[in-house]
Protein backbone atom coordinates (compact mmCIF):
# COMPACT_ATOMS: atom_id res chain seq x y z
CA UNK A 1 0.00 0.00 0.00
CA UNK A 2 1.17 3.19 -0.68
CA UNK A 3 1.42 6.09 2.02
CA UNK A 4 0.48 9.31 1.78
CA UNK A 5 0.93 12.15 4.37
CA UNK A 6 -1.25 15.34 4.01
CA UNK A 7 0.22 18.40 5.17
CA UNK A 8 -0.52 19.33 8.97
CA UNK A 9 -3.56 21.42 9.59
CA UNK A 10 -4.68 24.00 9.04
CA UNK A 11 -3.78 24.16 5.55
CA UNK A 12 -6.37 22.66 3.70
CA UNK A 13 -5.91 18.89 3.80
CA UNK A 14 -5.65 17.86 0.17
CA UNK A 15 -8.06 14.82 -0.43
CA UNK A 16 -5.15 11.38 -0.23
CA UNK A 17 -4.91 10.11 -3.59
CA UNK A 18 -6.11 6.69 -3.23
CA UNK A 19 -3.70 3.65 -4.38
CA UNK A 20 -6.68 3.42 -7.00
CA UNK A 21 -8.54 6.11 -8.65
CA UNK A 22 -12.68 6.11 -8.38
CA UNK A 23 -12.85 4.61 -11.85
CA UNK A 24 -10.59 1.82 -11.09
CA UNK A 25 -12.25 1.41 -7.70
CA UNK A 26 -15.55 0.50 -8.99
CA UNK A 27 -13.82 -1.81 -12.06
CA UNK A 28 -12.44 -4.20 -9.56
CA UNK A 29 -15.79 -4.28 -7.13
CA UNK A 30 -17.49 -5.32 -10.23
CA UNK A 31 -14.94 -7.63 -11.20
CA UNK A 32 -15.23 -9.53 -8.16
CA UNK A 33 -18.91 -9.31 -7.68
CA UNK A 34 -19.24 -7.29 -4.56
CA UNK A 35 -22.44 -5.48 -4.42
CA UNK A 36 -23.38 -1.99 -3.07
CA UNK A 37 -23.81 -1.85 1.14
CA UNK A 38 -26.85 -1.21 2.29
CA UNK A 39 -29.22 -1.14 -1.07
CA UNK A 40 -33.25 -2.03 -0.65
CA UNK A 41 -33.67 -5.81 -1.91
CA UNK A 42 -36.48 -6.75 -4.28
CA UNK A 43 -39.77 -7.67 -2.84
CA UNK A 44 -39.00 -11.62 -3.30
CA UNK A 45 -35.73 -11.63 -1.50
CA UNK A 46 -37.55 -9.33 1.52
CA UNK A 47 -40.12 -11.93 1.54
CA UNK A 48 -37.51 -14.59 1.81
CA UNK A 49 -35.30 -12.84 4.38
CA UNK A 50 -38.35 -12.31 6.76
CA UNK A 51 -39.15 -15.85 6.20
CA UNK A 52 -35.96 -17.01 7.31
CA UNK A 53 -35.59 -14.44 10.19
CA UNK A 54 -39.07 -15.95 12.08
CA UNK A 55 -38.09 -17.58 14.57
CA UNK A 56 -36.20 -14.40 15.28
CA UNK A 57 -39.62 -12.39 15.37
CA UNK A 58 -41.45 -15.35 17.30
CA UNK A 59 -38.21 -15.11 19.94
CA UNK A 60 -38.91 -11.45 20.19
CA UNK A 61 -42.18 -11.32 20.62
CA UNK A 62 -42.15 -13.68 23.49
CA UNK A 63 -39.50 -12.27 25.05
CA UNK A 64 -40.64 -9.25 24.93
CA UNK A 65 -44.08 -10.12 26.71
CA UNK A 66 -41.84 -12.13 29.31
CA UNK A 67 -40.15 -9.03 30.47
CA UNK A 68 -43.07 -6.79 30.55
CA UNK A 69 -44.23 -8.13 34.02
CA UNK A 70 -41.05 -9.84 35.21
CA UNK A 71 -40.18 -7.17 37.57
CA UNK A 72 -43.80 -7.29 38.89
CA UNK A 73 -44.82 -9.22 42.33
CA UNK A 74 -47.32 -11.09 40.73
CA UNK A 75 -45.17 -11.54 37.75
CA UNK A 76 -47.19 -12.90 34.73
CA UNK A 77 -50.70 -13.06 36.48
CA UNK A 78 -50.52 -9.47 35.34
CA UNK A 79 -51.07 -10.66 31.96
CA UNK A 80 -54.39 -11.63 32.74
CA UNK A 81 -55.38 -9.13 35.51
CA UNK A 82 -54.48 -6.32 32.91
CA UNK A 83 -57.35 -7.19 30.56
CA UNK A 84 -59.88 -7.86 33.14
CA UNK A 85 -59.20 -4.70 35.70
CA UNK A 86 -59.80 -2.82 31.67
CA UNK A 87 -63.29 -5.05 31.34
CA UNK A 88 -64.41 -4.03 35.11
CA UNK A 89 -63.93 -0.26 34.41
CA UNK A 90 -65.96 -0.35 31.49
CA UNK A 91 -68.36 -2.31 33.07
CA UNK A 92 -69.02 0.49 36.02
CA UNK A 93 -68.97 2.94 33.79
CA UNK A 94 -70.94 1.62 30.94
CA UNK A 95 -72.99 -1.24 31.97
CA UNK A 96 -74.00 -0.03 35.54
CA UNK A 97 -73.90 3.86 35.51
CA UNK A 98 -74.94 4.57 32.10
CA UNK A 99 -76.92 1.49 31.96
CA UNK A 100 -76.16 0.21 28.24
CA UNK A 101 -77.26 -3.27 29.11
CA UNK A 102 -80.82 -2.53 29.43
CA UNK A 103 -80.83 -2.64 25.58
CA UNK A 104 -78.06 -5.15 24.86
CA UNK A 105 -78.90 -8.93 26.03
CA UNK A 106 -75.67 -10.52 27.58
CA UNK A 107 -73.89 -7.35 27.70
CA UNK A 108 -71.25 -8.47 30.31
CA UNK A 109 -69.77 -11.23 27.54
CA UNK A 110 -70.77 -8.56 24.46
CA UNK A 111 -68.96 -5.96 26.49
CA UNK A 112 -65.65 -7.74 27.47
CA UNK A 113 -65.48 -9.61 24.13
CA UNK A 114 -65.79 -5.96 22.49
CA UNK A 115 -62.87 -4.71 25.23
CA UNK A 116 -60.36 -7.64 24.28
CA UNK A 117 -61.12 -7.64 20.71
CA UNK A 118 -60.59 -3.80 20.21
CA UNK A 119 -57.20 -3.73 22.88
CA UNK A 120 -55.96 -6.21 20.33
CA UNK A 121 -55.77 -3.52 17.60
CA UNK A 122 -55.48 -0.63 19.40
CA UNK A 123 -52.36 -2.56 21.18
CA UNK A 124 -50.88 -2.90 17.74
CA UNK A 125 -51.32 0.11 15.81
CA UNK A 126 -49.41 1.69 19.40
CA UNK A 127 -46.72 -0.75 19.14
CA UNK A 128 -46.61 -0.35 15.64
CA UNK A 129 -45.42 3.30 15.79
CA UNK A 130 -42.94 2.42 18.43
CA UNK A 131 -41.28 0.12 16.19
CA UNK A 132 -38.67 1.85 15.03
CA UNK A 133 -38.65 4.59 17.09
CA UNK A 134 -38.69 2.75 20.14
CA UNK A 135 -35.70 0.13 18.60
CA UNK A 136 -33.51 2.71 16.69
CA UNK A 137 -30.44 0.45 18.89
CA UNK A 138 -31.13 -2.44 17.49
CA UNK A 139 -32.01 -0.98 13.90
CA UNK A 140 -28.59 0.49 13.51
CA UNK A 141 -26.19 -1.89 14.88
CA UNK A 142 -27.96 -5.47 13.15
CA UNK A 143 -28.76 -6.39 9.73
CA UNK A 144 -32.35 -7.84 9.62
CA UNK A 145 -35.74 -7.29 7.65
CA UNK A 146 -37.36 -4.12 10.13
CA UNK A 147 -40.41 -5.36 8.99
CA UNK A 148 -39.41 -8.07 11.48
CA UNK A 149 -39.97 -5.86 14.35
CA UNK A 150 -43.25 -4.48 13.67
CA UNK A 151 -44.62 -8.17 12.66
CA UNK A 152 -43.41 -8.99 16.20
CA UNK A 153 -44.84 -6.49 17.89
CA UNK A 154 -48.30 -7.19 17.23
CA UNK A 155 -47.34 -10.77 17.60
CA UNK A 156 -46.56 -9.74 21.27
CA UNK A 157 -50.65 -8.59 20.84
CA UNK A 158 -51.89 -11.61 19.82
CA UNK A 159 -50.04 -13.61 22.95
CA UNK A 160 -51.27 -11.25 25.00
CA UNK A 161 -54.75 -11.40 23.54
CA UNK A 162 -54.73 -15.43 24.41
CA UNK A 163 -54.07 -14.73 27.63
CA UNK A 164 -57.32 -12.38 27.80
CA UNK A 165 -59.56 -15.22 25.87
CA UNK A 166 -58.42 -17.45 28.60
CA UNK A 167 -60.10 -15.02 31.33
CA UNK A 168 -62.77 -14.17 28.70
CA UNK A 169 -63.35 -17.83 28.61
CA UNK A 170 -64.10 -18.17 32.54
CA UNK A 171 -66.09 -15.22 32.61
CA UNK A 172 -68.32 -16.36 30.29
CA UNK A 173 -68.83 -19.90 31.72
CA UNK A 174 -69.79 -17.87 34.68
CA UNK A 175 -72.39 -15.83 32.22
CA UNK A 176 -74.00 -19.11 31.50
CA UNK A 177 -71.96 -19.46 27.72
CA UNK A 178 -70.62 -22.79 27.12
CA UNK A 179 -68.65 -23.87 24.50
CA UNK A 180 -70.22 -24.75 21.30
CA UNK A 181 -69.32 -25.61 17.93
CA UNK A 182 -69.61 -22.00 17.04
CA UNK A 183 -66.86 -20.78 19.00
CA UNK A 184 -64.79 -22.48 16.36
CA UNK A 185 -65.42 -19.53 14.32
CA UNK A 186 -63.54 -17.60 16.45
CA UNK A 187 -60.22 -18.99 14.47
CA UNK A 188 -61.00 -17.25 11.55
CA UNK A 189 -61.95 -14.51 12.59
CA UNK A 190 -59.06 -14.02 15.00
CA UNK A 191 -56.55 -14.92 12.20
CA UNK A 192 -58.13 -11.89 9.50
CA UNK A 193 -57.89 -9.32 12.84
CA UNK A 194 -54.06 -10.63 13.03
CA UNK A 195 -53.64 -9.67 9.17
CA UNK A 196 -55.39 -6.64 9.53
CA UNK A 197 -53.17 -5.26 12.31
CA UNK A 198 -50.00 -6.69 11.37
CA UNK A 199 -50.49 -4.46 8.00
CA UNK A 200 -52.09 -1.44 10.31
CA UNK A 201 -48.53 -2.32 12.70
CA UNK A 202 -46.60 -1.73 9.20
CA UNK A 203 -47.76 0.94 8.08
CA UNK A 204 -47.55 2.71 11.59
CA UNK A 205 -44.52 2.08 11.79
CA UNK A 206 -43.37 3.50 8.52
CA UNK A 207 -44.98 7.28 8.84
CA UNK A 208 -44.01 7.46 12.88
CA UNK A 209 -40.38 6.26 11.57
CA UNK A 210 -40.84 9.52 9.80
CA UNK A 211 -42.83 11.77 11.43
CA UNK A 212 -42.28 11.08 15.55
CA UNK A 213 -45.18 13.49 16.23
CA UNK A 214 -47.32 10.39 15.33
CA UNK A 215 -47.08 8.69 18.50
CA UNK A 216 -48.31 11.26 20.08
CA UNK A 217 -51.39 12.09 18.04
CA UNK A 218 -52.70 8.50 18.41
CA UNK A 219 -53.91 7.76 21.79
CA UNK A 220 -56.40 10.62 20.46
CA UNK A 221 -56.79 9.26 16.98
CA UNK A 222 -57.91 5.44 18.70
CA UNK A 223 -59.77 6.89 21.22
CA UNK A 224 -62.38 8.37 18.89
CA UNK A 225 -61.68 4.92 16.76
CA UNK A 226 -62.83 2.83 19.71
CA UNK A 227 -65.89 5.47 20.46
CA UNK A 228 -67.22 4.50 17.03
CA UNK A 229 -66.79 1.39 17.23
CA UNK A 230 -69.47 -0.33 18.97
CA UNK A 231 -67.11 -1.54 21.81
CA UNK A 232 -69.65 -0.76 24.45
CA UNK A 233 -72.68 -0.63 22.56
CA UNK A 234 -74.23 -1.37 19.68
CA UNK A 235 -74.24 -0.86 16.24
CA UNK A 236 -77.36 -3.07 15.50
CA UNK A 237 -79.33 -1.43 18.21
CA UNK A 238 -78.73 1.94 16.78
CA UNK A 239 -79.70 0.89 13.17
CA UNK A 240 -82.69 -0.02 14.84
CA UNK A 241 -83.59 2.63 17.06
CA UNK A 242 -81.50 5.79 15.70
CA UNK A 243 -82.53 8.05 12.64
CA UNK A 244 -79.00 8.44 11.19
CA UNK A 245 -79.20 8.47 8.00
CA UNK A 246 -78.34 5.43 6.24
CA UNK A 247 -74.66 6.28 4.95
CA UNK A 248 -73.86 6.87 8.32
CA UNK A 249 -74.79 3.73 9.63
CA UNK A 250 -73.17 1.73 6.93
CA UNK A 251 -70.01 3.45 7.48
CA UNK A 252 -70.63 2.50 10.78
CA UNK A 253 -70.93 -0.73 9.78
CA UNK A 254 -68.36 -0.98 7.72
CA UNK A 255 -65.54 -0.20 10.25
CA UNK A 256 -63.03 -2.68 10.18
CA UNK A 257 -62.81 -2.77 14.03
CA UNK A 258 -66.36 -3.31 14.31
CA UNK A 259 -66.29 -6.06 11.73
CA UNK A 260 -63.34 -7.92 13.52
CA UNK A 261 -65.55 -7.15 16.91
CA UNK A 262 -68.78 -8.29 16.08
CA UNK A 263 -67.21 -11.39 14.23
CA UNK A 264 -65.43 -12.23 17.79
CA UNK A 265 -69.19 -11.70 19.51
CA UNK A 266 -70.66 -13.55 16.93
CA UNK A 267 -68.64 -17.14 17.76
CA UNK A 268 -68.67 -16.38 21.51
CA UNK A 269 -71.83 -14.83 22.62
CA UNK A 270 -74.83 -16.94 22.17
CA UNK A 271 -77.58 -14.05 21.81
CA UNK A 272 -75.31 -11.92 19.20
CA UNK A 273 -76.87 -13.63 15.96
CA UNK A 274 -76.06 -13.17 12.64
CA UNK A 275 -78.80 -11.05 11.62
CA UNK A 276 -77.23 -8.35 13.90
CA UNK A 277 -74.54 -8.19 11.74
CA UNK A 278 -74.08 -6.25 7.99
CA UNK A 279 -74.54 -8.76 4.95
CA UNK A 280 -70.98 -9.88 3.68
CA UNK A 281 -69.27 -9.22 6.58
CA UNK A 282 -67.10 -12.01 5.78
CA UNK A 283 -66.45 -10.91 2.75
CA UNK A 284 -65.44 -7.49 4.62
CA UNK A 285 -63.28 -8.86 7.40
CA UNK A 286 -61.08 -10.53 4.62
CA UNK A 287 -61.04 -7.72 2.44
CA UNK A 288 -59.83 -5.69 5.40
CA UNK A 289 -57.05 -8.03 5.96
CA UNK A 290 -55.89 -8.68 2.60
CA UNK A 291 -56.19 -4.77 2.06
CA UNK A 292 -54.12 -3.94 4.71
CA UNK A 293 -51.72 -6.72 5.04
CA UNK A 294 -50.27 -6.56 1.64
CA UNK A 295 -50.75 -3.03 1.01
CA UNK A 296 -48.89 -2.05 4.44
CA UNK A 297 -46.46 -4.83 3.82
CA UNK A 298 -45.21 -2.76 0.58
CA UNK A 299 -45.64 0.07 2.15
CA UNK A 300 -43.43 -0.71 5.05
CA UNK A 301 -40.94 -2.31 2.41
CA UNK A 302 -40.68 1.00 -0.21
CA UNK A 303 -38.71 2.98 2.47
CA UNK A 304 -36.76 0.13 4.12
CA UNK A 305 -33.22 1.22 3.60
CA UNK A 306 -33.91 4.51 5.29
CA UNK A 307 -34.93 3.66 8.64
CA UNK A 308 -32.85 4.05 11.66
CA UNK A 309 -30.97 6.76 9.55
CA UNK A 310 -30.84 10.45 10.43
CA UNK B 1 1.96 -9.96 -8.50
CA UNK B 2 -1.63 -11.69 -8.50
CA UNK B 3 -4.27 -9.62 -7.92
CA UNK B 4 -5.75 -10.09 -4.65
CA UNK B 5 -9.60 -10.67 -3.62
CA UNK B 6 -11.34 -7.08 -2.63
CA UNK B 7 -13.85 -7.17 0.12
CA UNK B 8 -14.54 -4.07 0.67
CA UNK B 9 -14.46 -0.91 -1.89
CA UNK B 10 -14.52 2.57 -0.94
CA UNK B 11 -15.17 5.03 -3.46
CA UNK B 12 -15.21 8.66 -2.66
CA UNK B 13 -17.73 8.07 0.13
CA UNK B 14 -19.87 10.93 1.51
CA UNK B 15 -21.27 10.30 4.47
CA UNK B 16 -24.35 13.00 6.14
CA UNK B 17 -26.81 12.56 8.48
CA UNK B 18 -28.86 15.06 10.04
CA UNK B 19 -29.96 15.52 13.67
CA UNK B 20 -33.12 16.01 14.87
CA UNK B 21 -33.68 19.11 17.41
CA UNK B 22 -29.71 19.94 17.67
CA UNK B 23 -31.27 23.78 17.82
CA UNK B 24 -34.65 25.20 19.00
CA UNK B 25 -37.25 25.64 15.88
CA UNK B 26 -37.98 29.17 15.28
CA UNK B 27 -41.55 30.06 14.94
CA UNK B 28 -44.44 28.49 16.31
CA UNK B 29 -46.64 25.29 15.74
CA UNK B 30 -48.23 27.07 13.11
CA UNK B 31 -45.05 27.55 10.54
CA UNK B 32 -43.80 23.95 11.76
CA UNK B 33 -47.32 22.57 10.27
CA UNK B 34 -46.73 24.89 7.28
CA UNK B 35 -43.16 22.95 7.50
CA UNK B 36 -44.14 19.62 7.37
CA UNK B 37 -46.89 20.44 4.74
CA UNK B 38 -44.22 21.80 2.54
CA UNK B 39 -41.74 18.83 3.37
CA UNK B 40 -39.22 21.37 4.42
CA UNK B 41 -36.65 20.27 6.88
CA UNK B 42 -37.18 21.52 10.14
CA UNK B 43 -34.41 24.50 11.01
CA UNK B 44 -33.83 22.68 14.44
CA UNK B 45 -31.93 19.57 12.41
CA UNK B 46 -28.83 19.82 11.43
CA UNK B 47 -27.09 18.23 9.16
CA UNK B 48 -23.60 16.67 9.84
CA UNK B 49 -20.75 15.62 6.99
CA UNK B 50 -19.13 12.89 9.21
CA UNK B 51 -16.97 11.04 6.07
CA UNK B 52 -15.84 13.45 3.40
CA UNK B 53 -14.25 11.62 0.24
CA UNK B 54 -12.77 8.01 1.99
CA UNK B 55 -11.64 5.86 -0.75
CA UNK B 56 -10.34 2.48 -0.29
CA UNK B 57 -9.95 -1.19 -1.00
CA UNK B 58 -9.78 -3.84 1.55
CA UNK B 59 -8.34 -7.52 0.74
CA UNK B 60 -9.05 -10.71 2.02
CA UNK B 61 -6.90 -11.40 5.02
CA UNK B 62 -6.35 -7.89 6.15
CA UNK B 63 -7.37 -6.76 9.56
CA UNK B 64 -7.47 -2.63 9.05
CA UNK B 65 -7.13 -0.42 11.70
CA UNK B 66 -8.74 2.57 12.41
CA UNK B 67 -7.79 5.44 13.96
CA UNK B 68 -7.83 9.37 14.63
CA UNK B 69 -9.12 11.70 17.35
CA UNK B 70 -12.96 11.42 18.75
CA UNK B 71 -14.99 12.84 15.84
CA UNK B 72 -13.15 11.79 13.29
CA UNK B 73 -16.09 9.92 11.57
CA UNK B 74 -14.43 6.24 12.46
CA UNK B 75 -17.52 5.13 13.86
CA UNK B 76 -19.67 6.42 10.71
CA UNK B 77 -17.53 5.01 7.97
CA UNK B 78 -18.02 1.69 9.64
CA UNK B 79 -21.44 1.89 9.88
CA UNK B 80 -21.57 3.10 6.02
CA UNK B 81 -19.30 0.07 5.50
CA UNK B 82 -21.84 -2.14 7.23
CA UNK B 83 -24.90 -0.62 4.92
CA UNK B 84 -26.73 1.23 8.13
CA UNK B 85 -26.24 4.49 7.16
CA UNK B 86 -26.65 5.33 3.34
CA UNK B 87 -23.70 6.90 1.36
CA UNK B 88 -24.73 10.28 0.57
CA UNK B 89 -22.12 10.50 -2.48
CA UNK B 90 -19.80 7.98 -3.65
CA UNK B 91 -20.20 4.15 -3.14
CA UNK B 92 -19.01 1.17 -0.85
CA UNK B 93 -18.99 -2.43 -1.97
CA UNK B 94 -18.83 -4.96 -0.14
CA UNK B 95 -18.18 -9.04 -0.29
CA UNK B 96 -21.31 -10.41 1.27
CA UNK B 97 -22.49 -8.52 4.42
CA UNK B 98 -20.31 -6.93 6.63
CA UNK B 99 -21.71 -6.95 10.34
CA UNK B 100 -21.05 -4.95 13.01
CA UNK B 101 -20.34 -6.71 16.19
CA UNK B 102 -23.11 -5.08 18.01
CA UNK B 103 -25.82 -7.65 19.25
CA UNK B 104 -26.01 -5.98 22.63
CA UNK B 105 -29.26 -3.94 21.18
CA UNK B 106 -31.00 -7.04 21.00
CA UNK B 107 -30.54 -7.87 24.66
CA UNK B 108 -33.10 -7.39 26.87
CA UNK B 109 -31.91 -6.78 30.83
CA UNK B 110 -34.82 -8.56 32.09
CA UNK B 111 -34.47 -12.04 30.67
CA UNK B 112 -32.27 -14.46 31.73
CA UNK B 113 -28.93 -14.94 29.96
CA UNK B 114 -29.44 -18.10 28.45
CA UNK B 115 -32.74 -16.56 26.77
CA UNK B 116 -30.58 -13.68 26.22
CA UNK B 117 -28.06 -15.59 24.43
CA UNK B 118 -31.02 -17.58 21.94
CA UNK B 119 -32.53 -14.04 21.33
CA UNK B 120 -29.00 -12.66 20.70
CA UNK B 121 -28.19 -15.27 18.25
CA UNK B 122 -31.54 -15.41 16.26
CA UNK B 123 -30.93 -11.44 15.70
CA UNK B 124 -27.56 -11.76 14.40
CA UNK B 125 -29.53 -14.90 11.64
CA UNK B 126 -28.26 -17.80 13.44
CA UNK B 127 -30.59 -20.60 12.75
CA UNK B 128 -32.12 -22.79 16.36
CA UNK B 129 -30.12 -25.36 15.54
CA UNK B 130 -26.72 -23.26 15.18
CA UNK B 131 -27.40 -21.77 18.47
CA UNK B 132 -27.90 -24.89 20.03
CA UNK B 133 -24.72 -26.30 19.08
CA UNK B 134 -22.77 -23.26 20.05
CA UNK B 135 -24.77 -22.77 23.19
CA UNK B 136 -22.06 -24.19 25.94
CA UNK B 137 -19.20 -22.56 24.05
CA UNK B 138 -20.52 -19.02 24.54
CA UNK B 139 -21.58 -19.30 27.92
CA UNK B 140 -18.01 -21.18 28.77
CA UNK B 141 -16.20 -18.50 26.78
CA UNK B 142 -18.05 -15.31 28.88
CA UNK B 143 -17.24 -17.12 31.89
CA UNK B 144 -20.37 -16.09 33.54
CA UNK B 145 -20.97 -19.14 35.21
CA UNK B 146 -17.31 -19.54 36.59
CA UNK B 147 -18.73 -18.21 39.88
CA UNK B 148 -21.86 -20.28 40.28
CA UNK B 149 -25.04 -20.53 38.22
CA UNK B 150 -25.49 -16.92 36.96
CA UNK B 151 -26.71 -17.76 33.20
CA UNK B 152 -29.84 -17.97 34.76
CA UNK B 153 -30.28 -14.97 36.71
CA UNK B 154 -31.46 -11.84 34.82
CA UNK B 155 -28.99 -9.74 32.40
CA UNK B 156 -29.98 -6.72 34.92
CA UNK B 157 -28.52 -8.06 37.88
CA UNK B 158 -25.17 -9.07 36.09
CA UNK B 159 -22.16 -6.36 37.23
CA UNK B 160 -21.09 -4.51 34.18
CA UNK B 161 -18.02 -6.22 33.26
CA UNK B 162 -20.28 -9.76 33.34
CA UNK B 163 -23.00 -7.89 31.02
CA UNK B 164 -19.99 -6.86 28.54
CA UNK B 165 -18.39 -10.51 28.52
CA UNK B 166 -21.68 -12.16 27.64
CA UNK B 167 -22.09 -9.51 25.00
CA UNK B 168 -19.03 -10.10 23.47
CA UNK B 169 -19.15 -13.71 23.80
CA UNK B 170 -22.48 -13.90 21.62
CA UNK B 171 -21.73 -11.17 19.16
CA UNK B 172 -18.32 -13.72 18.50
CA UNK B 173 -20.15 -16.74 18.07
CA UNK B 174 -21.00 -16.12 14.39
CA UNK B 175 -18.31 -16.34 11.75
CA UNK B 176 -18.58 -13.52 9.01
CA UNK B 177 -17.15 -12.49 6.31
CA UNK B 178 -16.10 -9.07 6.99
CA UNK B 179 -16.36 -8.25 10.63
CA UNK B 180 -16.88 -5.00 12.16
CA UNK B 181 -15.46 -3.85 15.73
CA UNK B 182 -16.43 -1.01 17.34
CA UNK B 183 -14.07 -0.15 20.48
CA UNK B 184 -14.75 -3.90 21.88
CA UNK B 185 -11.51 -4.56 23.08
CA UNK B 186 -11.82 -2.69 26.06
CA UNK B 187 -14.35 -4.91 27.93
CA UNK B 188 -13.99 -7.14 30.78
CA UNK B 189 -10.89 -8.14 32.82
CA UNK B 190 -7.30 -9.11 31.83
CA UNK B 191 -8.07 -12.96 31.77
CA UNK B 192 -11.08 -12.13 29.56
CA UNK B 193 -9.31 -9.45 27.19
CA UNK B 194 -6.39 -12.42 26.23
CA UNK B 195 -9.32 -14.63 25.68
CA UNK B 196 -11.05 -12.11 23.30
CA UNK B 197 -8.18 -11.23 21.66
CA UNK B 198 -7.32 -14.42 20.74
CA UNK B 199 -11.27 -15.29 19.47
CA UNK B 200 -11.06 -11.96 17.21
CA UNK B 201 -7.52 -13.55 15.95
CA UNK B 202 -9.87 -16.82 15.01
CA UNK B 203 -12.29 -14.52 13.60
CA UNK B 204 -10.01 -13.00 11.39
CA UNK B 205 -8.69 -15.92 9.84
CA UNK B 206 -11.82 -16.67 8.91
CA UNK B 207 -13.58 -13.75 8.13
CA UNK B 208 -11.62 -12.42 5.70
CA UNK B 209 -11.50 -9.14 6.78
CA UNK B 210 -11.61 -6.97 10.16
CA UNK B 211 -12.30 -3.47 10.67
CA UNK B 212 -11.50 -2.31 14.40
CA UNK B 213 -11.69 0.61 15.53
CA UNK B 214 -9.86 1.73 18.62
CA UNK B 215 -8.45 4.44 20.68
CA UNK B 216 -5.96 2.09 22.20
CA UNK B 217 -2.25 2.60 19.53
CA UNK B 218 -1.21 -1.00 20.62
CA UNK B 219 -4.40 -3.12 20.27
CA UNK B 220 -4.32 -1.49 16.49
CA UNK B 221 -0.39 -2.66 16.05
CA UNK B 222 -0.89 -5.84 18.20
CA UNK B 223 -4.11 -6.81 15.72
CA UNK B 224 -3.72 -5.02 12.63
CA UNK B 225 -1.05 -5.04 9.93
CA UNK B 226 -2.65 -1.98 7.59
CA UNK B 227 -4.20 1.39 9.31
CA UNK B 228 -6.08 4.02 7.85
CA UNK B 229 -6.22 7.16 9.63
CA UNK B 230 -9.53 9.16 9.64
CA UNK B 231 -9.14 13.37 10.30
CA UNK B 232 -12.54 15.38 10.78
CA UNK B 233 -13.83 12.78 7.65
CA UNK B 234 -11.15 12.92 5.64
CA UNK B 235 -8.73 10.07 4.70
CA UNK B 236 -5.19 11.20 5.95
CA UNK B 237 -3.29 8.11 5.78
CA UNK B 238 -3.45 4.37 4.51
CA UNK B 239 -1.10 2.27 4.98
CA UNK B 240 1.14 -0.49 7.42
CA UNK B 241 -0.52 -0.44 11.06
CA UNK B 242 2.81 0.43 12.47
CA UNK B 243 3.84 3.51 10.17
CA UNK B 244 0.33 4.93 10.61
CA UNK B 245 0.19 4.63 14.15
CA UNK B 246 3.85 6.03 14.14
CA UNK B 247 2.21 9.21 12.37
CA UNK B 248 -0.60 9.34 14.27
CA UNK B 249 1.55 9.91 17.13
CA UNK B 250 3.47 12.70 16.23
CA UNK B 251 0.60 14.21 15.26
CA UNK B 252 -1.35 14.29 18.34
CA UNK B 253 1.45 14.73 20.33
CA UNK B 254 2.52 17.99 18.70
CA UNK B 255 -1.08 19.34 19.18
Amino acid sequence: MTTHTAAPAPAPVATPTPALSGPELRAIALRHGLTVSGARPSLPVYVRRLWSRRHFIGAFATARLTAQYSQARLGQLWQVATPLLNAAVYYVIFGVLMNVQRDIPDYVPFLITGVFVWTFTAQSITAGTRAISGNLGLVRALHFPRASLPIALALQQLQQLAFSLGALAVILFCFGEFPTWNWLLAVPALALQTLFNIGLALVMARIAAGTPDVATLMPFVLRTWMYVSGVMWSIHHLEVTSRLPHAVLTLLQCNPAAVYIDLMRLALVESFTADQLPPHVWTLALGWALLLSVGGFIYFWQAEETYGRG
Amino acid sequence: MAERTPTVVADGVHITYTVQGGRAAKGGATSALGRIAARRAAPGARTVHAVKGVSFAAYKGEAIGLIGSNGSGKSTLLKGIAGLLPTSEGRIYTQGRPSLLGVNAALMGDLSGERNVVLGGLAMGMSRAQIRRRYQEIVDFSGINDKGDFISLPMRTYSSGMGARLRFSIAAAKSHDVLLIDEALATGDAAFRRRSKQRIEELRAQAGTVFLVSHSNSAITDTCDRALWLEAGTLRMDGPAAEVVEAYQSFTGKK
